[in-house]
């Protein structure tokens, strides 16, 4: 096993690029709340407490070999994969069918609503890129709530037999909309399940990218030499909505609340690295001034995106049916009419 | 040329097209050492090796879900379920995943899976080894639904499905696989295209529109009705989605008097969708209202009592026989 990155740890460069990334997945998310609250996006899931967690893992990556099998909350946060998947992120919230793909080169499936669904996906392109000697691991992203469904325990238990090269990154933030990591498991902790798939089951501090870069990295060198899957449990909690559509204050005690936004992972990680003497005030301004001038330009060009009004029927079949056609005539007849 | 069954015709088509392209992956079920419960994949592992003849954990969401990975990955997934009821247990992937790669990814993914189950009554199976859920899943827009009536066209359409880019659902008559066979050339390619009906037999006074195991009661109803002296043509659907629409509003209108068989219960079954079709291409050709001859509204039952729902020769020539009762 290849294990000198592991060793070697993060750079200062990728110590530095880690809290950028961050600071700009708070700034994306949050301008896209608000844009959904003034109506011009739609329902979003806040990155909120999960920064850490989501940056820590990619920047243990390799982009242009690793696949990312995401939910609907770490767009924000997937700085790593380049740009265009924050641009495709707020044209997915401004309801745009350019905004559930990513081009190609951007190892990112679409995002994932129905829950856990993606983490069988994450094994079949693992298990395809084993059958055809291709390098590079599937991370499937997933929360405490997720873990509950079939499909993690299908997928989980198959990826150990074939020793497929898979990241299991199930991210407990304490919070499944309004129920608890108490009414999901009986079990002491979410990586204690690895015992019973036979794969190795890692409890990480999810508020500390270092941290979890480190867990990432070694099991990205397990999973490329051959020795299957790792279900990495990132520990962190969820610091407010869990969408748009959400009230925590029902269900989340204010105590609980003040108590997780102490130990904000971005406002700790930016602590830590001024420690270190790799961050300032200048730098912080910096990453908050670019990190909105993307996000600008990003709900610009999105809301700015042309759409034609029979685009639904483009993409179900790589060839339209004769009954698909008839009904696009129809459509396009009533547009034209103003009936539609 | 060799007589094969229908399970034999799928076999050598599957061999066939493994041989043609190594991105082709069969797994599921009991596909390997065992051939699968029905041995459409005997062999193959001796011939393909088990990294392409892939026995997976008795699990329906996992193998279907996989398939969305593979398929991303540029494999071309085969996946196997062993009955189509127990589909039930991967509807989600099915449904929601499946069927929308392509729509999804706005175009970036093919979808080139093929999913083979066998269903159907006649062969007293346990509970949910029998329904036929055609009507369900063509419902689902992004699906193909293929179900093939002959051992010709087993091999005919499962080649095509496999070269498809589009996931299609191959539903295979449990009836036919060994009661259903056809003269079939060896080392060449049997090719038909998806989302074209056949006419298997020509008639003027009504048509029986069919599908899967169904084609071959209503080749035997007609056969019988000409006894009576009616001319009774059978049209074989083959394809639900896509429809041949052009095909079924040719043969109805000439006919003027339809009905349609299925095993399915009657409410919202695929027949329904047909009959609804032809109101709306050939109502004015119509001499009669149409006739759907279906599964009653029932769960599929036990085996004491399958013959009484699935429609028989002699309940198929009866609803014949009430639409060639109607006056012009």
């Amino acid at each position: 096993m290849d294990t000198s990155a592991v060793q070697r740890g993060p750079t200062d460069a990728e110590l530095v690029g880690m809290l950028q990334t961050m600071i700009a997945a708070r700034i994306y998310s949050t301008r896209c709340f608000n844009l959904q609250r003034q109506g011009r996006l739609g329902t979003m899931a806040p990155i909120d407490g999960n920064e850490a967690t989501v940056v820590g893992c990619t920047y243990a990556l390799q982009p242009e070999h690793d696949w990312i099998f995401s939910q609907y909350r770490e767009f924000y946060a997937l700085g790593r994969y380049g740009e265009e998947v924050i641009r495709r992120q707020v044209l997915y919230l401004a309801g745009h069918p350019e905004g559930s793909c990513y081009p190609a080169g951007v190892n990112v499936f679409p995002a994932q609503i129905s829950l856990a669904a993606q983490i069988p996906h994450a094994v079949g392109m693992a298990w395809g890129q084993l059958r055809q000697g291709l390098p590079g691991v599937s991370v499937a992203f997933f929360g405490d709530g997720a873990s509950s469904e079939g499909d993690f325990y299908e997928a989980a238990n198959f990826a150990a037999v074939i020793k497929a090269p898979v990241i299991f990154m199930l991210i407990n933030n304490g919070w499944a909309i309004s129920t608890p990591t108490a009414r999901q498991t009986a079990a002491a902790t979410f990586a204690d399940k690895a015992a019973a798939f036979g794969m190795p089951g890692v409890r990480v501090d999810g508020r500390d990218p270092i941290a979890v870069w480190e867990v990432v990295a070694a099991a990205r060198a397990r999973a490329v030499a051959g020795e299957g899957p790792t279900l990495v449990e990132a520990v962190t909690y969820r610091l407010g909505h869990h969408t748009t559509a959400d009230d925590p204050t029902r269900y989340i005690p204010a105590e609980d609340m003040a108590a997780a936004r102490a130990k904000d992972p971005v406002i700790t990680y930016a602590a830590q690295l001024r420690e270190l003497g790799l961050w300032d005030d200048a730098a912080q301004a910096a990453a908050e001034a670019t990190a909105q001038a993307a996000i600008d330009a990003a709900v610009d060009a999105a809301l700015a995106t042309p759409l034609a009004p029979d685009a639904f029927f483009d993409h179900v079949y790589a060839e339209t049916t004769p009954r698909m056609e008839r009904q696009r005539a129809l459509l396009l007849e009533l547009e034209g009419k103003g009936q539609s | 040329m060799t007589v094969r069954t229908m399970v034999e015709a799928i076999n050598h088509t599957l061999a066939r097209e493994m041989a043609r392209d190594e991105r082709i992956i069969v797994f599921g079920e009991d596909v390997g050492a065992n051939g699968g419960v029905f041995r459409a994949t005997d062999g193959l592992i001796d011939r393909f090796g088990p990294d392409r003849v892939v026995d997976t954990p008795l699990a329906e969401a996992l193998i279907l879900g996989t398939a969305v990975g593979l398929a991303a990955s540029g494999m071309v997934p085969v996946p196997e379920i062993q009955f189509l009821g127990f589909s039930y247990q991967a509807f989600h992937q099915l449904a929601g995943q499946i069927a929308r790669l392509r729509y999804r990814s706005n175009g970036r993914f093919d979808a080139p899976i093929t999913m083979r189950a066998p269903f159907g009554g006649g062969v007293r199976t346990p509970e949910l080894h029998s329904e036929a859920l055609e009507g369900q899943l063509a419902n689902i827009p992004g699906l193909k639904v293929v179900m093939p009536a002959s051992a010709h066209d087993a091999a005919g359409l499962l080649t095509s499905a496999i070269r498809d880019p589009d996931p299609v659902l191959f539903l295979e008559p449990l009836r036919g696989y060994r009661s259903l066979r056809d003269d079939l050339p060896d080392d060449a390619d049997v090719i038909e295209p998806l989302g074209r009906a056949k006419l298997v037999r020509e008639g003027t006074d009504l048509v029986i529109v069919a599908w899967s195991y169904q084609v071959e009661v209503a080749r035997k109803a007609a056969e019988a009705l000409a006894e009576e002296g009616a001319s009774v043509a059978v049209l074989d659907l083959r394809s639900m989605v896509p429809l041949d629409i052009d095909a079924l509003a040719a043969v109805v209108s000439r006919c003027g008097r339809v009905v349609v068989a299925e095993e399915a219960p009657m409410t919202a079954g695929f027949g329904g969708e047909v009959v609804a079709t032809i109101v709306e291409e050939c109502f004015y050709d119509l001499e009669a209202p149409p006739v759907r001859v279906s599964g009653y509204d029932v769960p599929f039952p036990m085996a004491q009592l399958e013959d009484r729902d699935v429609p028989s020769v002699a309940r198929l020539a009866a609803g014949c026989r009430r639409a060639l009762e109607v006056a012009p």
